[in-house]
């Protein structure tokens, strides 16, 4: 087998696991778009909320620290206990991450009850703004490393199973696969949810139908409240994971600008489009990259070289998916009454 | 200040019509400078088939979403099984009881027939999230018999056939049907149908008569409806309620209200369809 193939298998192995992330981060805004019909732009800052929160409740941090001391001229910075168990420490993010949600929900969301999307956006484009000013307040700027005991490092297994296929060894790193698979799980559990719980079914009815839905007797602001819980759960997936890879700080909340084009691809609307349309951003980004790096194969053709592509190529393949499809792989088919 | 006080009474039809279950005292709803419903007071007994009457945008509808809790009357009070009901949410209402259909028709169009019946039986499941992973034994029973309760009314309604079908892709006789389902799968003490048969042939009409005669009938649910077609009203109804731009012009049996003068002069001025 051609070299070239072997190492494009390898890149494209490592685009499906980097897709799923994607998928993760567009899955967020996918549930709360469904059932609200808000387009949260604060998505990508709650994955980063969620991340310094599990950091620092981790590390025992005393959170407004820095706003403490500043007040009352005190020295704290950390509680008695210097780490807490990983599992409680990520119990406690998810209570916060639904008091967030409860808050999100009382204080800014009720009050827009009936007002145009492009309000509500905006007031998810403050929320992310203040979400961030609270983050930096309560646990700090510094970056952080976060390790809830997820292996890293590459796989041994797969790397010597295609040394011996192949004669190459593929890097796959393990953090990717244990990713993948949380992030499979995740779903597989959401899909439960909405399927077969009384609460997952009040959530597909006003996803569907609002007035309907206070017909039967389903609460909107309940509702409300849950898929933004839900949507901070999956952001402190995402979170976790983003911030295991590459630490936690502030870049992290720019993965939502990843979820853009997984969303144009794949509908706002449609969860397997969320995960399908993750894979192959994830995957074509890899591929493209792959692509116009081997010189000999782009610079043959083209006469130059493209950089940076991981930045924009996203969107160009969102675009011209988006040309034949503008309904996304799995939206509803937009068709205008008149 | 109660409700009115009536004697139970059998009609010939073997009906046992009870005492107040809701009174509507003094209701008056305004959008803006428009009068929806003014100082409107009437009751609604156990077991009875109420109809409200009444020309295009006399307040028929306001009034129904002023009993479900979908607006909010500047004046007047709503009294319930004996008690004032304070300002309510909708969800909270249907959780009291009382279930609607919409004029417009409000399905969840992306669930089968089947899944939209069963959101009316949301307020039956006891079992919370938790619960239902903990006790997952308990859970599976309530499903079971909220599914019974659903097939049940999906004979009793006729709509074997199109169980399956998501309802986006029904024809709207059946849509009205639907909603009807999912609305009487909640065992409501009190029904309410906007318009239940608009839009429908003659054919359909009937048999949605018979449906909410025999609801009536065999659940003793208390229904009040809104309807266009005097005569169909005429067949149904127990007591007619008649409303006028936003007034109450009539109030009585159906032989009452037909005779009323006033009642004639409003819908002689009116073009029937
Ligand atoms: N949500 C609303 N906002 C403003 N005006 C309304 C609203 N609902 C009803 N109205 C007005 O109240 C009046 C009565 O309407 P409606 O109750 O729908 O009448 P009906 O059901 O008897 O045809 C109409 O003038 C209508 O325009
Ligand atoms: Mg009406």
């Amino acid at each position: 087998m051609p070299d070239q193939l072997i190492f494009a298998m390898e890149v494209v192995a490592n685009g499906l696991m980097t897709g799923v992330m994607y998928a993760l981060v567009a899955l967020g805004f996918v549930l709360i778009y469904k059932a609200s019909g808000i387009f949260n732009y604060a998505q990508g800052v709650m994955a980063l909320f969620a991340a310094m929160t599990l950091v620092g409740i981790q590390e025992g941090r005393v959170p407004f620290a820095h706003l403490i001391n500043a007040t009352f001229g005190t020295e704290i910075h950390h509680l008695p206990w210097h780490s807490v168990p990983a599992l409680l420490a990520i119990a406690l993010t998810v209570l916060v991450m639904i008091g967030l949600a409860w808050f999100v929900q009382k204080v800014v969301f009720h009050h827009l009850v009936g007002q145009e999307p492009i309000i509500l956006f905006m007031a998810t484009i403050g929320l992310a703004y203040f979400l961030e000013g609270v983050a930096d307040l309560m646990w700090g700027s510094e970056i952080r490393t976060l390790d809830i005991g997820l292996p890293q490092g590459i796989n041994t297994i797969i790397d010597e199973t295609t040394f011996n296929w192949f004669g190459y060894g593929f890097f796959i790193d393990n953090l990717d696969i244990v990713a993948a698979i949380v992030a499979a799980v995740l779903v597989a559990g959401l899909v439960a949810f909405a399927q077969y719980t009384k609460q997952g079914r009040a959530m597909r009815a006003v996803a569907d139908d609002h007035q309907a839905a206070l017909s039967v007797g389903i609460s909107l602001n309940f509702v409300w409240i849950l898929v933004w819980s839900l949507a901070g759960f999956v952001a402190l997936v995402a979170g976790t994971m983003w911030g295991a890879k590459s630490g936690v700080q502030f870049s992290l909340s720019l993965i939502a600008l990843k979820a853009l084009p997984v969303l144009m691809l794949g509908g706002f609307t449609s969860i397997p489009g969320a995960i399908v349309g993750g894979l192959i951003i994830g995957v074509g980004e890899a591929l493209f990259e792959f692509i116009v790096s081997s010189n000999d194969i782009f610079g043959a053709v083209f006469g130059f070289t493209l950089n940076a592509t991981e930045n924009w190529f996203a969107y160009v393949l969102a675009l011209i998916f988006l040309v034949f499809r503008p309904q996304g792989l799995f939206g509803e088919k937009i068709i205008e009454r008149v | 200040m109660t409700m009115m006080q009536y004697e139970p009474y059998e009609t010939p039809d073997g009906r046992t019509i009870g005492n107040t279950l809701m009174e509507m005292k003094n209701i008056t709803l305004r959008f803006g400078g428009v009068v929806a419903i003014q100082d409107i007071s009437f009751d609604i007994r156990e077991g009875e088939i109420r109809a409200i009457i009444g020309p295009n945008g006399a307040g028929k509808s306001s009034m129904l979403n002023v009993i479900s809790g979908f607006y909010n009357p500047q004046e007047g009070d709503v009294w319930f099984r004996g008690t004032k009901r304070p300002p309510m949410r909708p969800y909270l209402v249907a959780r009291q009881g009382i279930a609607r259909t919409f004029q417009n028709i409000a399905l969840f169009d992306g669930m089968s027939v089947l899944d939209n019946i069963m959101t009316g039986r949301l307020n039956h499941m006891k079992t919370g999230f938790l619960g239902q992973a903990i006790w997952w034994g308990k859970a599976e029973k309530e499903e079971t018999l909220n599914r019974e309760k659903a097939e049940e009314i999906i004979d009793f309604l006729e709509i074997q056939s199109i169980r399956k079908t998501p309802v986006g892709r029904l024809p709207y006789g059946l849509k009205k049907r639907v909603e009807l389902a999912r609305a009487l799968v909640a065992e409501p003490e009190l029904l309410l149908l906007d318009e239940p048969m608009a839009g429908m042939n003659v054919e359909e009409k009937e048999d949605m008569s018979r449906f909410i005669l025999d609801v009536n009938d065999e659940y003793g649910t208390t229904i009040a409806l809104i309807e266009h077609d005097m005569g169909v009203v005429m067949d149904l109804s127990d007591r007619v309620v008649v409303m006028d731009y936003g007034k109450k012009i009539g109030d009585g049996t159906p032989d009452e209200v037909r005779n009323n003068q006033e009642v004639i002069d409003a819908y002689l001025g009116v073009a029937h369809d």
